[in-house]
């Protein structure tokens, strides 16, 4: 199981196995949105912000 | 030999729904490739990667990279799941109003007006409360419920003076008092496959501002509607929200084209992200014959 720092707060994250590139996960610490941006090594960024036509 | 299928996903993000389409195309054996909105690019003069695909099934979460990604592909001939004409009727409010207007469909009443002074006339006319909506937006984001002149003198101003160009739309609608729930159908090609109540206490009962599901059973009646609805913007892939009004009835909100379903597909037990590839796939293979 590979694990990431959080870019915020550096709490330590475990990514679940299916985690995929692109996914959203909450940092359960700071709850701020990380974006996963690579598996192999395991790396995440603050995802973007909502913008106004985002939506379903 | 048979040519094999191969699908694109357009995407920003990967939800839980995008997984599990990812997921039923792997089941099914379809080559897919992942396209992430953000990394793509088009070149207009150069339509043959994209054609490549037999279908690209939108899933974008910005409704301007969707529907411009959607227009191109189609002005190439690709085939989308929906269409750009599909999204377009959908994701602008306005138009999805005015298309149920024109097929006749129970939806709540609207009034529309280009300026402050002319959405205020408009807004006393249809009278008190009432819910002033962006015409692009989604997950109940800066919908206003409106219950005087003071509010809508205020939101007004607001929206002219501090909104995109796309707020100097007035989209006004009658505010409808829901038995603290709505109703959310998903239907795709013609079938409603299933639908669930969206309760929550707060007028907006969206699940994205914490509404929760509960089965819905699907009635004759909500069955027509919905398929009315569909069909009034195109056909398609679709989440159909309906509100009961105590004495008209079933109306219609809004019309979704790139629906979640987090919450519908596990509640329900039906396979909303395999019925999606299926119809892909059906959509791709009847614009194959079609062009054979």
């Amino acid at each position: 199981m590979s694990t990431v720092i959080c870019p915020e707060c550096e709490a330590q994250i475990e990514l679940n196995a299916g985690t995929e590139v692109g996914e959203i996960l909450v940092c359960s610490d700071c709850g701020v949105d990380l974006e996963v941006t690579a598996l192999d090594p395991a790396a995440v960024q603050l995802a973007p912000m909502e913008q106004e036509d985002w939506g379903e | 030999m048979q040519k094999r299928l191969r699908i694109g996903v357009l995407y920003s993000r990967v939800r839980v729904e995008e997984k599990w389409i990812f997921s039923a195309l792997e089941r099914r054996g379809i080559d897919f490739d992942r396209l992430d909105d953000r990394a793509i690019h088009f070149d207009l003069e150069n339509p043959a990667p994209w054609r490549e695909y037999d279908a690209v099934i939108e899933r974008s979460i910005s409704y301007n990279s969707g529907l411009y990604a959607l227009r191109i592909l189609n002005a190439f001939g690709v085939t989308t799941v929906n269409t750009a004409a599909v999204a377009e009727a959908c994701g602008d409010k306005l138009t999805t109003s005015a298309f149920l207007a024109r097929a006749g469909l129970p939806q709540p009443r609207n009034v529309v007006a280009f300026t402050p002074e002319s959405a205020l006339v408009a807004l006393e006319e249809l009278g008190y409360p009432a819910v002033v909506k962006p015409v692009v937006g989604s997950w109940g984001r800066l919908l206003a419920k409106v219950n005087d002149r003071d509010a809508a003198e205020a939101i007004f101003e607001h929206k002219a003076t501090l909104g995109s160009a796309q707020h100097g739309v007035f989209y006004v609608q009658e505010f409808i008092k829901k038995p603290g729930r709505d109703i959310r159908a998903i239907v795709i090609g013609g079938r409603v496959l299933t639908a669930m109540y969206r309760k929550s206490e707060h007028w907006i009962t969206n699940t994205a501002r914490g509404g929760e599901g509960e089965l819905c059973p699907i009635t004759p009646e909500i069955e027509s509607i919905c398929l009315g609805a569909a069909n009034a913007m195109g056909g398609g892939v679709l989440a159909v929200d309906l509100i009961e009004h105590s004495e008209r009835g079933y109306l219609i909100n809004e019309i979704n084209h790139t629906m979640e379903f987090h919450t519908m597909q596990p509640l329900s037990g039906v396979d909303v992200a395999g019925e999606i590839v299926e119809y892909a796939v059906k959509v791709a293979k009847e614009n194959m014959q079609k062009s054979e």
